[in-house]
């Protein structure tokens, strides 16, 4: 298995090649600059502007600098940014989105597999369509609905929690609900069914003819199996949770990387939209890696050999 | 009974978390407009920098509470009669964070450095009006011919190429800030990260976290340090405006510096006197394209102008947080004694402007039957967009059909930039010094940045010159507002609305003045217990 885990990675490193190339010219076709802004810039500070960040030069000679610095660790400085280079910018941020997206993961796979299993075993009964009611209401409603009004309710309404803000530990309780809200959701609802179709499967039906009691039955047999639809979902939705949401930052002005997608891309700071291309990329690589993994380990009929 | 208890403790519990969450009351939690992209005064750009800036450093000159000009370090500078030599005379007691005297060198250091072209200064050019500024900024002449000399340790030479009668002005701007010249030397670019800057003014950078906060704490070396009440300021960048609003309500900051509109009317009748809306020195606008076939003709342009329904615009659209713009210098602005020329048609009843509109262009032979299309340019933004299509509504009515073209904000600049194609395109200018040379100089026909109408008026561009070269500001007032008359008639831009400011301001904050710059340096502010 190591060598198979080696092995996907290093096939990992032309993809992150092709993926670095593909956005940094994608980027360089977005009409406009870095520069461009609602105040039009005098000639002669626009020259001297692209000349420190060298952007004069032809755009195959920047490709190459971005490439041997990239190699380096080095993601260049950033255009809007001033005082910081890429890296160090994220570096800040994202610890803080893996933070609070790794704690909406845990507080997502938990929830969703109790509610999910609960709804499994109550199949068509009054508990099951409130769980199964819950669960869509939580996939609908957007973020961007739900963030505000937990801000509005608890915050300035109730005075419970805090509306915004990074520091503090019940600075976290509303971003994370609002993150994991729809994860919630979603698990739930994966949960519930492969759990019906576990609990009718034949190594199940065994365990229970065995007289196992049924907490037994399904935390050790049947989740087992249940859980695999819910891992591979999670894999994608890991990366993009860990790397931060726009909505959940603006909303409760966090200091996370994921706003840096957007307001990069809009001010056209080129290297901004590089390096988070470049942690989230390498984010997704890891978790289906991981995912495939788990696989192997929680389901007895895969191997890498 | 029961419900009272109940009510009376959530009540104690608000005031509780209010205490609390805003910290003890010296410090002052600052709502600011996003995080600045740079603490470098030669580097900066945006409001957002501004404000943090002014509490750092100290300059020449400083804006009182109500945004007038008093003397900052300097404390007292005289002028020759042709308008060319300033002499400043810096006063003794002006120090360093880390107890340096400021000297006039810091300040030939400072604008030297901004002007070198390898500082990447997005703002050198306010300054050209300094002796061979413009020469050293491309790099045509040394740093060392900039016409900034240091007389001795306390008096300041400066020497412009023409007679500015709006230079103090200027230097209120965060680009005349000084620099402390040992750090930069020491660190370079990172003479701006905590623990490396040393600064002038009423504050010091303590910490700096992007998206997060920065901290500013008191300067005892500060020369007026006596009279700062708050002993630490935290600046909050709010990208979204309606996160500042819930914060302030929850007591979590003490101000606000933007505020939605659509909020506008319930806070209004929540918190009355919290919520200043201000006019501000600025104007939303339409440039109308002159080498356009249809908008070449003067005429076509006075119609289209004339059947903007501006009340609208402001009241409906923007809920009140704009005015209706008679003008294109705003009103209230400095050094314009005489003030904008009236336009006629302004003072017509909005149903007489449409139908003298539509006979105008009747007469043209363009009318609901013979349309004309025109295309309409503006950037992403809810309300540009609820803008534009009012416009084309009422536009419609004359026979003007529109077709809209969005872009984000730097497609849409580039595009003006580069000189693209368009008929009408929308944008705004907030001045950067209360002087109506800076909203008029524009459309002047050599300013390739900005006159994005090509307009090209050779009466307009000798006005503009004789003012350049007038020192008696009454008359200098009396030429600017003859070319604004001309800019009316001729109508390279249309101008919509005067921009207002819009803060959220606590009750507990003392001290802050409604101002036309919206400037409010934290040293005048204070947080009574």
């Amino acid at each position: 298995m190591l060598s198979y885990a080696l092995r996907r990675l290093l096939s990992a490193i032309p993809t992150l090649f092709i993926i670095v190339t593909a956005s940094f010219f994608m980027m360089r076709l977005a009409p406009g600059g870095p520069f461009d802004q609602e105040r039009t810039l005098e000639a002669t500070v626009m020259a001297n502007l692209n000349a420190t960040f060298g952007l004069d030069k032809p755009l195959w000679q920047q490709y190459g600098i971005y490439l041997s610095n990239l190699f380096q660790g080095d993601m260049g400085p950033s255009f809007i940014y001033r005082d910081k280079r890429v890296h160090e910018i994220l570096a800040e941020g994202l610890p803080i989105s893996v933070q609070l997206g790794a704690t909406a993961l845990i507080l997502a796979l938990v929830l969703g597999a109790l509610l999910g299993s609960i709804a499994a075993l109550r199949q068509n009964t009054k508990t099951d369509f409130a769980v199964i009611a819950v669960a869509t209401f939580g996939i609908t409603v957007p973020n961007f609905v739900v963030a505000p009004v937990l801000s509005l309710v608890f915050a300035v309404i109730l005075s419970w929690l805090p509306a915004q803000g990074w520091g503090q530990w019940n600075q976290m309780i509303l971003p994370v609900i609002a993150l994991a809200l729809p994860q919630i959701a979603v698990v739930t609802r994966l949960i519930r069914g492969s759990m019906i179709e576990a609990l009718r499967s034949d190594h199940v039906r065994t365990a229970r003819a065995y007289g196992l009691p049924t907490h037994m039955v399904v935390g050790k047999h049947a989740l087992r199996a249940a859980i695999l639809p819910a891992i591979s979902y999670l894999g994608p939705a890991a990366a993009a949770l860990l790397t931060g949401s726009i909505v959940v930052e603006q909303v409760f002005n966090l200091p996370g990387i994921g706003r840096y997608f957007v307001i990069g891309a809009l001010n056209r700071d080129y290297t901004l939209v590089m390096g988070t291309v470049v942690i989230v990329a390498v984010f997704v690589v890891v978790f289906n890696l991981i995912v495939d993994l788990l696989y192997a380990v929680l389901d007895p009929r895969v191997r890498y050999d | 009974m029961m419900t009272l208890s109940i009510k009376t403790t959530l009540l104690s519990a608000t005031i509780l978390a209010g205490l609390t969450s805003a910290a003890s009351a010296a410090t002052y939690m600052r709502g600011n407009d996003g995080n600045p992209e740079t603490l470098d005064q030669h580097k900066t750009s945006t409001v957002a920098e501004a404000n943090i800036l002014r509490d750092l450093y100290e300059g020449l000159v400083v804006y009182t509470p109500t945004a007038e000009i008093a003397p900052g370090v300097a404390e007292e500078w005289e002028v020759t009669d042709d308008g060319l030599t300033y002499t400043f005379k810096l006063r003794d007691d002006a120090a360093w964070s880390n107890g340096d005297p400021v000297t006039a060198g810091d300040f030939v250091y400072s604008l030297q450095r901004i002007m070198t072209p390898e500082t990447g200064a997005k703002y050198a050019n306010i300054l050209y009006p300094i002796q061979n500024a413009e020469a050293i900024n491309k790099g045509e002449m040394e740093p060392s011919e900039l016409g900034v000399k240091a007389l001795d340790d306390k008096t300041l030479e400066i020497t412009l190429a023409q007679a500015t009668p709006f230079f103090i002005e200027l230097l209120t701007h965060q680009t005349g800030l000084p620099v402390h010249p040992a750090s930069v030397d020491a660190h370079g670019a990172d003479f701006v990260q905590p623990g490396n800057m040393v600064s002038n003014g009423a504050y010091s950078l303590t910490s700096n976290i992007l998206n997060d906060k920065i901290v500013l704490t008191k300067n005892a070396n500060f020369h007026d340090a006596d009279n700062v009440a708050i002993e630490e300021v935290n600046y909050l960048p709010f990208e979204d405006r309606a996160t500042c609003v819930r914060a302030w309500e929850a007591g979590e900051v003490h101000s606000c510096s933007d505020l939605p509109a659509e909020d506008i009317e319930r806070l209004r009748g929540q918190h009355d006197t919290a919520v200043r809306v201000v006019p501000y020195l600025g104007t939303y606008y339409y440039a109308l394209n002159h080498k356009d076939d249809t908008l070449a003709d003067p005429e076509v342009r006075q119609a289209l102008s004339m059947a903007i329904d501006r009340e609208f615009l402001a009241d409906e659209i923007f809920q009140g947080t704009m005015v209706p713009a008679e003008s294109f210098v705003p009103p209230g602005i400095g050094n314009y004694a005489a003030g904008s020329p009236v336009t006629e048609y302004f003072d017509m009843s909005m149903l007489d402007r449409e139908d003298k509109a539509a006979e105008i262009l009747a007469a043209k032979g363009i009318s609901p039957d013979s349309p004309v299309t025109i295309e309409l340019m503006y950037n992403t933004s809810e309300n540009h967009k609820n803008a534009a299509t009012a416009i084309a509504d009422m536009w419609s009515n004359l026979g003007v059909n529109v077709e809209f073209n969005v872009r984000d904000a730097s497609a849409h600049y580039a595009h003006l930039r580069d000189k693209g194609d368009f008929d009408v395109a929308r944008a705004g200018w907030i001045g950067d010094y209360s002087d109506p040379q800076n909203f008029l100089f524009m459309v002047e026909s050599d300013n390739d940045g900005f006159n994005y109408a090509n307009y090209d008026n050779a009466e307009y561009d000798g006005l503009m010159d004789q003012a350049a070269a007038e020192t008696d500001l009454d008359k200098r007032a009396a030429l600017l507002q003859q070319a604004e008359g001309l800019f009316m008639r001729d109508l390279p831009f249309i101008p919509l609305l005067y921009y207002s400011s819009r803060s959220l301001v606590s009750p507990d904050l003392q001290g802050w003045e409604d101002n036309i710059q919206n400037v409010h340096a934290t040293r005048y502010l204070s947080l009574p217990q």
